[in-house]
């Protein structure tokens, strides 16, 4: 017999915020979901509202319990998964965030990396944190708001003010905020700042000091699955039992806790993760080492990862930018209208391009026009991006592992899109299988708040949750393969080198 | 015009003066320009605000054209449909251990739109983009009860011994279907198969898709034949899950 009660996930993702409520088969029985705004004050920049996120996460909550009949005394525990690397401070007295929130897309910070990565500290970085600098992580986002908040530094210094990833923003919220907040991280959002050494799983006070940092302003840094305190509002005496970046809380609902497991997670961005096991694996092929989840007590678990800044919000683009389409299933309906690209490929270099070439001075671009191409060509290359991008990151990693991929396990919102789904596996030439469980972000979250409380034994449990929802087998051909991927090549040739010195300065705008 | 109704008549041209209108209007100006009593016009902005193809700004009081209106010529979007359906079709697949089915018409027979592997472990292919027959299938079953269709079926071949092929027990099944908010099939596609179906609806209740669960005969019903009862209990519950998510934006 299972316990008759429940467990809830909150996934703050990068397009909405959601609550999702588990049993113990690791079966969803509910979920409530709220988008937020997007803002783009400037090019390269990309912000949301931290209270707006919050609001949202107080209005899915009650949302999904109701939807299941449930009380908060139902669930043993809740877990949170987030969008990693967007960067928040805010006022321990009031509450308020000082700025908004800059999230994991925003490039304001290239220069100043740049410089970091020009001075004397790059290699410290890249030897504690296991990161080469870059505008992706939180702390160059946090160094900028410093400088640019007036008086923040010195708050920062007098213990005023917190800075946190969303995960610790919601955890101080729903712990009571100014009355009693618990300001923590988990290792996984902490391996994403540059700031924390990535064996000993603690903040560096030399990667500090090389940014000017304050240690005040920082959260405690916690294991994945743990107790971090109770909520006092939301779900009022429920448990917060764990949080990880989504793209590890993707990897731990997929259950690859085996060295050489991988999945792919498709939203806003796509995440390839494979578990290395006790190894931090240094890339030759621009995929990041982080650590994939720590348990208590026991030593952690790292993973190595291929990230793709632009998959999901590239029909995003199409929809509100464009106007194409008026929901981002509908892309389907339109790419299907065509047999193929019509010759016309779109690089969406957005804020460069991430694994495996980091070249920030890249953007985006759409090649191959001729009066031939109409928008279903146009809807047809925006999905392939995502399939050639994923092809990238697929064989970088398996050229820096040596462990040849049989297969792409699948999850997030894009696997809705079958012909998507389809695409990748042609290009990989790989069978590409999606799990019963699509929100594997959540479940990751859910699995490690029960583990917390006793709710799920182990992790071995797990893993008899996993059933394979579909698959998808390869049917192109090896020449029309070839012929599409030189074609790809050579559409991203042509964004390398865009932004040219001068074109970056973006005037510091002020807030207060 | 002889025989016309009149009252739609006046509905109509409410709509076409507050088409023509760029901004909301007050009351007081519709009953002006259309040269009827207030209260007259009242009822009939109340009647089109109910409906849903015209709104009132709930701060001036004055009234515009509603969403619904645009959307009339809107077709939901398959793909829309599928990306709705997914968690709970899941769901369904999770709690009942059978493969799940979402249909939609397609012509004379139901496209699957989306498929759900039997949660076992065991090999099976993704069966998205096939067509069936809409007479052979709970899906179509559900699909001819409840979704408004613009042709008749033609010819009802038989795939299996138990295939609906006269005219007569193929109403028979569909109009139960209707009363009962459901179907089933016993081996009408596939000897041994059989398949529990429910509408997914949109606006006004339309069915715009079909959502089944389908296993071998003695999975889905019970030793008598009938459809076990808790299975029919889910089935309709995830396809009304997935109705009432429909409107979310995406
Ligand atoms: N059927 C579809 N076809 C193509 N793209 C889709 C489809 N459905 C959703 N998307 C895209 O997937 C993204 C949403 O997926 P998901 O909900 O997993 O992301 P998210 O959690 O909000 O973002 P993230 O976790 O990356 O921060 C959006 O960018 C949306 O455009
Ligand atoms: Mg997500």
């Amino acid at each position: 017999m299972t316990t008759p009660t429940y467990v809830a996930a909150i996934d703050q993702g990068t397009t909405s915020t959601r609550c999702l409520v588990f049993d113990h088969g690791g079966r969803m029985v509910a979920v409530a979901q709220h988008e937020h705004h997007q803002y783009f004050p400037r090019p390269g920049w990309a912000e949301h509202d931290a209270s707006e996120i919050w609001a949202n996460t107080l209005r899915v909550l009650p949302e999904a319990l109701d939807q299941a009949g449930l009380q908060p005394s139902d669930l043993a525990a809740v877990g949170i998964a987030n969008q990693r690397e967007t960067t928040i401070v805010w006022d321990r007295a009031t509450g308020r965030p000082v700025a908004p929130a800059i999230t994991w897309q925003d490039t304001r910070t290239a220069e100043l990396v740049d410089e970091l990565n020009r001075g004397p500290s790059a290699d410290l970085f890249r030897e504690v944190c296991g990161l080469a600098p870059a505008g992706y992580f939180a702390a160059p986002r946090l160094r900028w708001l410093l400088d640019h908040v007036p008086g923040l530094q010195r708050r920062a210094r007098a213990g005023e003010v917190a800075f946190g990833t969303v995960e610790s923003w919601l955890i101080w919220n729903l712990t009571g905020g100014t009355d009693g907040g618990v300001h923590v991280t988990d290792v996984t959002n902490a391996s994403r700042t540059m700031l924390m050494d990535i064996r000993t799983l603690d903040w560096d006070q030399r990667l500090l000091d090389a940014l000017d940092i304050p240690a005040e302003i920082l959260p405690e840094i916690r294991p994945n699955a743990q107790v971090y305190g109770s909520c006092t509002v939301g779900l009022p005496g429920v448990p917060i039992g764990g949080a990880f970046g989504d793209q590890q809380a993707a990897l731990f609902g997929q259950t690859c806790f085996a060295t050489g497991e991988a999945k792919c997670t498709y939203g806003t961005g796509a995440f390839l993760l494979m578990n290395t096991g006790d190894r931090i694996a240094t890339s030759e092929h621009g995929l990041i080492s982080t650590v994939a989840y720590a348990l208590e007590g026991r030593p952690p678990v790292y993973a190595t990862e291929g990230s793709i800044a632009v998959a999901g919000a590239l029909v995003q683009w199409f929809r509100d930018s464009l106007e194409m389409i008026r929901s981002a299933p509908e892309i389907e309906t339109l790419a299907r209208r065509v047999e193929d690209n019509g010759g016309c490929y779109i690089v969406p270099a957005f804020a460069g391009l991430f694994a495996p070439r980091w070249q920030s001075d890249a953007r985006g671009v759409v090649v191959g026009l001729t009066s031939y191409v109409t928008r279903s060509h146009l809807a047809r290359a925006v999905l392939e991006a995502t399939a050639w991008q994923t092809a990238e990151v697929v064989e970088a990693m398996a050229a820096d592992t040596g462990i040849a991929f049989t297969g792409l396990k699948v999850d997030g919102g894009m696997t809705a899109n079958h012909l998507l789904m389809q695409y990748v596996s042609d290009v990989l030439d790989l069978p590409v299988e999606r799990p019963l469980v699509a929100e594997s972000v959540s479940l990751g979250a859910a699995y490690a708040a029960g583990l917390a409380v006793g709710y799920w034994p182990d992790l071995e449990g797990l893993r008899d949750n996993w059933h394979q929802a579909a698959r998808w087998e390869p049917t192109m051909s090896d020449p029309l393969r070839r012929r599409e991927r030189a074609a790809w090549d050579r559409a991203v040739e042509r964004t390398l080198g865009w932004v040219v010195a001068g074109d970056t300065v973006v005037p510091a705008r002020r807030f207060g | 015009m002889p025989g016309s109704i009149q009252s739609i008549e006046r509905a109509a041209a409410v709509l076409h003066f507050l088409g023509a209108v760029p901004e909301p209007v007050p009351l007081g100006e519709l009953s002006r320009m259309l040269a009827l009593p207030k209260p007259t016009v009242h009822g009939i902005v109340r009647t089109l605000v109910d409906v849903g193809f015209v709104v009132q700004d709930p701060d001036s009081g004055r009234y515009t054209l509603g969403e619904g209106l645009s959307r009339l010529g809107e077709t939901l979007d398959p793909h829309l449909l599928r990306s709705r359906s997914v968690n709970w079709a899941d769901g369904l697949a999770a709690r009942t251990g059978l493969e799940v089915q979402l249909g939609v018409l397609a012509g004379q027979g139901v496209e699957l739109l989306h498929h759900v592997f039997r949660p076992d472990g065991s090999p099976q292919r993704l069966r998205v983009g096939e067509l069936q027959p809409l007479h052979a299938t709970a899906l179509g079953h559900v699909l001819l009860a409840f979704s408004p269709a613009a042709s008749r079926l033609q010819e009802l071949v038989s795939s299996t011994g138990s295939t609906p092929t006269s005219p007569v027990t193929l109403t028979r099944a569909v109009q139960q279907a209707f009363r009962r908010g459901w179907a089933v099939a016993d081996g009408t596609l596939r000897p041994g198969v059989a398949a529990i179906a429910a509408p997914v609806r949109h606006h006004l209740g339309i069915g715009v898709g079909a959502l089944a669960v389908v296993g071998p005969r003695e999975r889905v019903l019970s030793v008598a034949g009938d459809p076990v009862p808790a299975l029919v209990e889910q089935v309709v519950a995830a396809a009304a899950a997935v109705s009432a998510h429909l409107e979310d934006r995406l």
